[in-house]
């Protein structure tokens, strides 16, 4: 047994560092046919993104990441495809925004308040497609899609002055949220961390628990892998669409609260979007696995910190771009090459040792005989 | 090693039978000769040549053909466009193609209707157009892989009717089947095959089916017969005044089931005959609790359990051995012990609570593979690198373990080998004596005549037809699967007469056939 445990680990390694040579090769070429030195390239970025500051800035910008990965994720493990996580955290980040502007209370109700506001409005968005999936048979892509236009376009027709947005200069933005509903920093220098990061990491653990230790997360998983097993072996598929795209709602929704608690305080035309895109990439990236995620989300914000860098050495900005295309092409294709050898691989282990366990029994056979 | 030390040599115009346990690697060796995987060493020689084939195309360029056991047809295409796909560069898909395929069909007696879609054409028809499509491509030598498993006695016949058509015209056919007594009948010369070796090549005369059992297994014969009866009065399982719509490919509604009722008693194993797409799915899937009714009730234990889930149900004590296990049994991709935890989370020792109790699932796979014997060198490798035989022990021990009152079986043992089919009907059997209730469903109908306490055959959707197993022979069930027969069967009719009705029948529950005008 100790055997295929090693092999397990050797593989889980292979795939990753696979992919991180093949992207590496890859970029390099891209660089090279601009006319610019791949090597240098890389150092700016190492030099860059290790400075404290680009630390911060990169641990800030993986927390809403990761909790976007982890909200597809969900779906992924049930073979639900929720591209809607985008409209999902910017609606439920909208109101959420609405109701910590229009509130004083102490910060211990208060901050509790706004996240579950953002996590019920999340959940029940989701459940719109999920409810849409189970009664009409309607795929989750499209209405996901359709989804994130509609939260866009309401976002946008009560982000005006007078209905629930004030004016500030060429910005429409909710009112602020009072000082007392503001979630706590770490403090770091230069910057502080958001405190925000503590939600993720319990996420994370949950995300980890659930699914891996208790029966719902089970036969969530059960879903994903086999429909139809998963029906004869008494979970209902339909209850189950609802529920895991409501519970992936529901952790989209925290997505905006780092930005809407630790950093603008409310919703405005310059929230930030698309990370619920982001998400997408980095659930593919880090295989769904918690610890996976988190070191995809990190990845992705060490990318986008030291891009800008490179622009000022005179390199394409865009070539970040395309690194983090290539990376997440390279994790998909060599996970699933090395997975399809890990299968074959095993079967014919098994192959071979009921073989050879077979002879050995068949001599013992006949020296008995 | 799946395969070592394979010889064996097929004469060319002779019909050479393949026999062997599953796992005994039976399909690797198919899976060699028709390119699908490469051999480690050896030699593989057609018509005194020495060759080696990288891809199916080789092997068909060489004039190997396969029939696989799951057809491969596109249900929404005729019956020549099917033969066509993928083979467009032949003969075009016009006049030409339709002339050939005629040509074929004439030439073999298939009785081929080009123009029919193959969604209308029942299993035997399907299986004709396999065997077109492969010599359609220019096989001389056919590999046919359980080609029995899906058809009645009667159909069983027509195919063995077709193979000795086709090697009077020289072709070669390869026959891989478990079924020794059909194997005797139709072949030329037999392999046997233990263990990934192949043990002894034998004449179908000098042998009879209990040797032949005995060289695949290395020991003596298991048999289904249960002649001691252990039927108690106390119904377990009543279903009472069953009907079931579903919407059909064309949108139109139909019945897949009405007026099924029937009691499986404590002790009882109820066997349900018919030719396979005649409800019998959907009778499980009822039972099962993953349909909804349109009418009727399942009484489970004195219990009304019509509007219960599927996992109320399992909890309430149903095992449930599904007919697909890739589809329903098993997590393919999931370990062994994931896989024992599979339908049965909610029950120790699965879980505590609404928490997984891992530890307690990974000693109790551990137990179910030695006491169900189940060849694996452990639990943490997946389910999909085990042979079906061994899938199917596991899934039999898995349900076996949470003490259940009614086993819905709906063929146990196909596709496992002759060890552990004996070793599933002794475990059934030794339940069946502890006051389980069996629902058995098989294609198997020796299996169906050994097991069963009482018999009933489905047909359309409804149960035309009771018979006492101890009376009965295969013929006869055979006959009233095809609707050719109903109510209660008696033994000792004129076979001949038997034999002619339903293959008249057969022809007429399919319209349109004749329009070949070919007499088969």
């Amino acid at each position: 047994m100790k055997k295929f445990d090693k092999d397990r680990l050797i593989l889980a390694l292979g795939a990753p560092l696979l992919a991180i040579v093949a992207a590496l090769v890859i970029t390099s070429g891209v660089i090279l046919t601009t006319g610019k030195d791949p090597f240098y390239a890389f150092y700016v970025m190492i030099d860059f993104g290790s400075k404290s500051d680009s630390q911060v800035w990169i641990i800030n910008k993986a927390i809403p990441y990761y909790l976007a990965a982890v909200a597809v994720a969900i779906g992924f493990r049930m073979n639900l495809f929720n591209i809607g996580v985008d409209g999902q955290y910017r609606i439920a980040a909208f109101f959420a925004a609405v109701v910590g502007g229009s509130l004083t209370l102490p910060g211990i109700i208060q901050i509790p308040l706004v996240i579950l506001v953002a996590m019920a409005v999340g959940a029940i968005w989701s459940s719109i497609a999920g409810l849409l999936k189970i009664t009409r048979g309607i795929h989750e892509v499209v209405t996901t899609i359709m989804l994130n236009f509609i939260a866009a376009s309401t976002i946008g027709f009560f982000l005006q002055d007078g209905r629930l947005a004030e004016k500030d200069g060429n910005l429409f933005h909710t009112p602020d949220i009072p000082a007392s509903g503001r979630f706590f920093t770490i403090p770091t220098d230069p910057d502080p961390i958001y405190g925000t990061v503590v939600v993720a990491v319990l996420v994370g653990v949950a995300y980890w628990f659930v699914l891996g230790r208790t029966r719902f997360g089970f036969d969530l998983r059960t879903v994903g892998r086999s429909e139809s097993a998963a029906s004869a072996s008494g979970v209902s598929v339909k209850r189950m669409v609802v529920t895991s795209m409501v519970l992936s709602g529901t952790i989209a929704g925290l997505v905006g609260m780092p930005t809407l608690l630790n950093a603008s305080y409310n919703y405005g035309t310059d929230f930030p979007a698309g990370i619920g895109f982001t998400g997408i990439a980095i659930a593919l990236l880090g295989r769904n696995h918690p610890v996976g995620m988190a070191l995809g989300a990190l990845l992705w914000g060490f990318l986008e910190r030291t891009g800008t860098q490179l622009e000022f050495e005179e390199y394409a900005q865009e070539i970040v771009g395309v690194m983090q295309g290539v990376i997440v092409l390279c994790v998909v294709i060599a996970y699933e090459v090395v997975r399809r050898y890990g299968l074959r691989r095993q079967q014919r282990q098994v192959g071979e040792q009921l073989a050879a366990q077979a002879r050995t029994s068949e001599k013992k056979a006949e020296v008995s005989a | 090693m799946a395969n070592h030390d394979i010889d064996f040599a097929v004469r060319r115009g002779t019909v050479h039978a393949l026999v062997g346990e599953n796992g005994a690697g039976k399909s690797t060796l198919m899976k060699i000769l028709y390119g699908m995987q490469k051999p480690d060493e050896g030699t593989i020689t057609v018509d005194g040549e020495q060759v080696s084939f990288a891809t199916p195309g080789d092997a068909i360029a060489r004039g190997i053909g396969m029939v696989h056991q799951h057809f491969m047809l596109a249900d929404n295409l005729t019956v020549l466009e099917n033969t066509v796909l993928g083979a467009e560069g032949l003969h075009g898909i016009g006049a030409q193609a339709r002339k050939k395929v005629k040509e074929l069909s004439d030439a073999y007696r298939l009785g081929i209707r080009p123009d029919v879609l193959v969604e209308d054409l029942g299993v035997a028809d399907r299986q004709r157009v396999e065997i077109l499509k492969v010599l359609y491509r220019g096989a001389r030598t056919l590999i046919l892989d359980e080609p029995t498993a899906v058809l009645v006695p009667q159909e069983v016949d027509a195919l063995f009717e077709n193979l000795r058509e086709l090697k009077a015209e020289g072709l070669t056919v390869l026959f891989i089947s478990h079924k020794l007594g059909e194997v005797l009948s139709v072949a030329d010369d037999i392999t046997v095959i233990r263990r990934g070796t192949t043990v002894a090549s034998v004449k179908p005369g000098e042998t009879t089916p209990k040797q032949l059992a005995e060289l695949m297994v290395g020991s003596e014969l298991p048999s289904p017969e249960t002649r001691e009866s252990t039927v108690t009065t106390t119904p377990m399982l009543t279903v009472a005044g069953l009907r079931l719509c579903a919407t059909d490919a064309d949108g139109a509604e139909r019945e897949v089931l009405d007026g099924i009722r029937f009691t499986i008693h404590k002790g009882e194993v109820l066997g349900v005959a018919g030719v396979e797409g005649n409800g019998q799915a959907e009778l499980v899937e009822a039972v099962m609790g993953m349909r909804e009714l349109d009418a009727g009730t399942v009484t489970l234990d004195g219990e009304d359990v019509t509007s219960r889930s599927t996992r109320e149900r399992r909890e309430g004590g149903i095992g449930y051995i599904p007919e697909d296990r890739h589809r329903h049994g098993l997590l393919l991709e999931g370990t062994l012990w994931e896989n024992r935890m599979l339908g049965h989370v909610t029950e120790v020792p699965n879980s505590k609570g609404q928490l997984l109790d891992l530890s307690g699932a990974r000693t109790d796979t551990a137990r179910i593979v030695a006491e169900y014997d189940v060849r694996t060198p452990g639990i943490e490798v997946t389910a999909a690198s085990l042979s079906g035989g061994n899938q199917q022990k596991l899934i039999v021990g898995r349900e076996m373990s949470h003490g259940p009152k009614l086993l819905i079986a709906a063929h146990p043992t196909r596709g496992v080998d002759v060890g552990a089919q004996a070793q599933i009907w002794d475990q059934i059997r030794e339940a069946r004596r502890e006051g389980l209730a069996v629902l058995l469903i098989s294609a198997d109908l020796d299996e169906l005549i050994g097991l069963s306490d009482t018999l009933r055959v489905m047909y359309r959707g409804r149960l035309v037809a009771d018979a006492d197993p101890a009376t009965i022979t295969p013929e006869e069930l055979g006959s009233a699967m095809t609707g050719a027969a109903s109510g209660h069967l008696e033994a000792g009719e004129d076979d001949r007469d038997v034999q002619d009705s339903v293959r008249d029948s057969v022809q007429d529950s399919v319209p349109g056939q004749r329009d070949g005008g070919e007499e088969r």
